[in-house]
């Protein structure tokens, strides 16, 4: 039931990052354009969507809290402060997307909160993840670091990195739903983002050995890992040759490889810890008659069916956006 | 623990639950009306109910929007500011929130995108399917809710293990009575805002000579609606007051502003109840009628706040004034739908232009009797977070500190004051521009201000393509 649960968990979050991921990176990229033609199209690649994808962010959130309720409570008010930011970011940049169509002469107002809010929400995101990898200063169960107890510059290099990662996601989405200026100017853009994270990672991970980060010993301990990088490097081949000869399909699916090996890594390199060190997922996890409550429903019926219609909504909106260039 | 970071979480709380109720109890009517829009049209191919739907569908994506973010908010919420609570009720109250997070908020997205974007993409028979499937949503998300938070007022089907509230009986926690009477309450109050909502639009579109087809009907159903759920609510709101006074007493003596114990008791109209001298100033009180209302008996003894001790008192003022206000919205919107709907039947109504400015400033109501509610329901829980076994003051994060608990209330009262500003506004220039779509010819000068002077020319000739609400 356990197993079931963190199984669940970590689907979720990969949905999340992989999903909400492209059209944060697709809010981030959106500051590179001021024309409100190709402006147009980049929401036009999202909007059917986004709103969908960020249910996987609430989904993460109740399963932690039903299946995991003490390292929901660990670690949501740990990351007080970060959390806020990153809320307020998805608020106004969820807004946005309604409001911006609603006005011409305040449009630059939405726009900057659509911009500013999904780099908000994306730098956190990878900002919690590196305060997890070098782990939280957490006395007896609880949470004692103070309210910036989460802050490193390791962390913030991390939230950077996920900016970095995401925008990627976004400029391949948009490669493979767009036409015209929209599309070649993401095909420009895919070089200097995938080196920019290739350097992120590398940095990472000489300053995981520089400091012994305790996550490395995994790594000694489980040679069997490297298999994830190696799967990463070959699909950023991949995604190279794919933009070279500019196969608009493949770009994204190899990107999501590299983020797949990313996390497999790192839920791998966690186990048996839910939070890195301190909680396990035996400890963190809730009673059986809750597990079993929610495996007997939600889980066995309704999960297959969100992923159904989560399915079903990506294939409504399948293919290119239209886009003709009068509505400039 | 720090109790200015207390008096604050509950304050941020407070405020940011009231923001987001606002917004699911306007979209559960508003969904299930879209849904009968779009099945009547599909029914009759009457093209006002199109144009209705149409309409109506663009104030649904904002005040939708404005809903889910900011209840995204609340998903997070019970963990930063109340990390006891979510670590000792977390096996009760988590699971919970993942049924209603898994059955009802995925389906209302996954089916909203088609709802806005899909029409030209999918089947009539798939779109109207997609409409019901958002209504049917946004109730099932109120459903959990309900049960979640009627745990929290009465808890069954629990005990106690290693600090933590442990279920041992789901269908007591599901089926437990109280969920039946608040549930069907809360879904009516949403379907009385929505029924107000589209009766006042009618209503002002009739005062202004405008869209008189359109405006009749919203005008009749709005009316006919209310004037049948009305009543069914008030009933609903009494049994809901027979758990209070069998389950919460102390909740139900502050509601009644009774300080001493009666026999029988009389029931207090108005007054302005006195906590330092546990007695009511301005006192209007009916004698007998508290044992009628509270237990159905001409001699039965009411219990009154000075039997409890006084910290497990509620306060006072809140529960007694709240509830008061609630009720007397519900008697204003009973005498407007009746006497709406009956000059409605004798086709009267549009000559009445009194009873139609009425109707129309009545849509505040329903917001204001839901909120009261809550207000009640809630701050007479007090002092308690779940009755009875765990205090407020003991949920809250033990380290949360002052600094940071302001911060947040700052930034979410700046955050939701700047978006609701502007969704209020946008949803007034929707509304006074009027069913003015796509779909009938208006000729041009005759809508002065037209609201979406550039993305609306865009959506009329691609509607797969324009961002979203419109």
């Amino acid at each position: 039931m356990v197993m079931f649960w963190v199984t669940l968990l970590a689907v979720s979050i990969l949905l999340y990052v992989l999903l909400d991921g492209f059209d944060l990176g697709v809010g981030m990229l959106f500051g590179l354009t001021n024309n409100e033609t190709r402006r147009r199209a980049m929401l036009g690649a999202v909007a059917p969507i986004w709103d969908g994808n960020e249910t996987w962010l609430v989904v993460t959130a109740v399963i932690l809290w039903g299946a995991f309720p003490a390292a929901y409570a660990t670690l949501l008010p740990a990351f007080y402060l970060p959390l806020l930011v990153m809320l307020a970011g998805l608020i106004v940049r969820g807004v946005a997307f309604e409001y911006r169509h609603k006005t011409e002469r305040m449009r630059w107002i939405w726009d900057r909160c659509f911009i500013g809010g999904s780099f908000a929400a994306a730098f956190i995101q990878g900002l919690t993840v590196g305060a997890l990898v070098e782990g939280l200063p957490i006395v007896n169960g609880q949470y004692a670091g103070g309210d910036f107890g989460w802050f490193s510059p390791f962390a913030a290099l991390c939230g950077v990195g996920l900016c970095l990662g995401y925008a990627l996601l976004g400029a391949c989405w948009l490669v493979k739903k767009c036409e015209g200026d929209v599309r070649t100017s993401a095909y420009r853009l895919i070089p200097y983002l995938s080196v920019g994270l290739l350097v992120f990672l590398v940095v990472v991970f000489v300053y995981a050995l520089a400091e012994e980060l305790q996550v490395m010993g995994r790594w000694i301990e489980r040679p069997y890992l490297f298999v994830f990088p190696v799967i990463g490097a070959l699909a950023a081949v991949v995604l190279a040759v794919s933009v070279r000869y500019r196969r608009d399909e493949l770009p994204f699916p190899m990107v999501i490889l590299i983020f797949l090996s990313a996390f497999g890594t790192l839920a791998i390199s966690f186990w048996p810890y839910m939070i890195p060190f301190v909680l396990t997922i035996d400890e963190a996890a809730a009673p059986q008659s809750s597990l079993a409550f929610m495996f007997w429903g939600e889980g066995l019926f309704v999960f297959p069916l969100m992923l159904l219609y989560t399915f079903i909504s990506y294939r409504v909106f399948r293919g290119k956006v239209a886009f003709t260039p009068e509505h400039s | 623990m720090d109790v200015t970071a207390l008096l604050l979480s509950r304050i941020q709380f407070a405020f940011t639950i009231s923001f987001h109720i606002i917004f699911p109890a306007f979209t559960i009517g508003l969904a299930a009306w879209l849904t009968v829009l779009e099945a009547l049209h599909l029914m009759t191919g009457r093209s006002a109910y199109r144009v209705l739907f149409e309409f109506w569908l663009k104030i649904f994506g904002v005040a939708f929007g404005l809903g889910v973010v900011s209840g995204i908010v609340m998903a997070f919420q019970f963990g930063t500011n109340w990390s006891v609570l979510s670590k000792m009720s977390g096996p009760i109250q988590g699971p919970l929130l993942s049924y209603e997070t898994f059955t009802a908020f995925t389906l209302e997205a996954g089916f909203f995108g088609v709802l806005i974007f899909g029409r030209p993409r999918v089947p009539p028979w798939f779109y109207l399917f997609s409409t019901a499937m958002v209504a049917m949503g946004t109730a099932i998300s109120a459903f959990w809710i309900m049960i979640n938070n009627s745990w929290m007022q009465v808890p069954v089907g629990y005990v106690v293990e290693n600090g933590a509230f442990v279920p041992d009986d789901w269908t007591k926690i599901i089926f437990n009575s109280v969920v039946w009477v608040r549930f069907p309450h809360m879904l009516l109050g949403a379907y009385l805002t929505g029924a107000f909502c589209v009766a006042a639009t009618g209503a002002w579109y009739l005062l202004r000579n405008k869209y008189h087809a359109e405006a009749h009907i919203m005008l009749r159903m709005g009316l006919f609606l209310a004037a049948v759920l009305v009543p069914a609510q008030i009933w609903f709101g009494h049994l809901a007051g027979d758990y209070v006074h069998e389950y919460q007493p102390a909740k139900f003596a502050a509601i009644e502003g009774r300080w001493h114990d009666e026999q029988p008791a009389g029931e207090v109209l108005f007054a302005i109840p006195d906590p330092a001298s546990e007695t009511n100033n301005y006192e209007i009180k009916i004698p007998v009628l508290g044992s009628i209302i509270g237990s159905m008996s001409l001699t039965s003894k009411e219990v009154g706040l000075t039997s409890f001790p006084p910290q497990d008192r509620p306060p006072v003022l809140i529960p007694f004034f709240t509830f008061r206000i609630m009720v007397g919205c519900g008697l204003v919107m009973l005498a407007l739908a009746w006497l709406g709907s009956y000059l409605s039947l004798k086709d009267r109504i549009e000559r009445n232009r009194f009873l139609l400015w009425l109707v129309f400033l009545s849509f505040p109501l329903p917001f204001i009797a839901i909120l009261t509610g809550w207000y009640t329901a809630e701050v007479g829980r007090q002092p308690w977070v779940v009755y009875g076994v765990l205090r407020t003051a003991d949920a809250m994060t033990p380290f949360l500190t002052a600094r940071a608990a302001t911060i947040s209330l700052v930034v979410f009262c700046a955050v939701y004051t700047f978006i609701f500003a502007f969704g209020i506004f946008y949803i007034y220039r929707l509304l006074r521009a009027g069913p003015a779509g796509h779909l009938i010819e208006i000729p041009s000068g005759a809508v002065p201000n037209r609201p979406m002077s550039l993305a609306d020319e865009g959506l009329g000739s691609d509607p797969k393509y324009v961002g979203a609400g419109e």
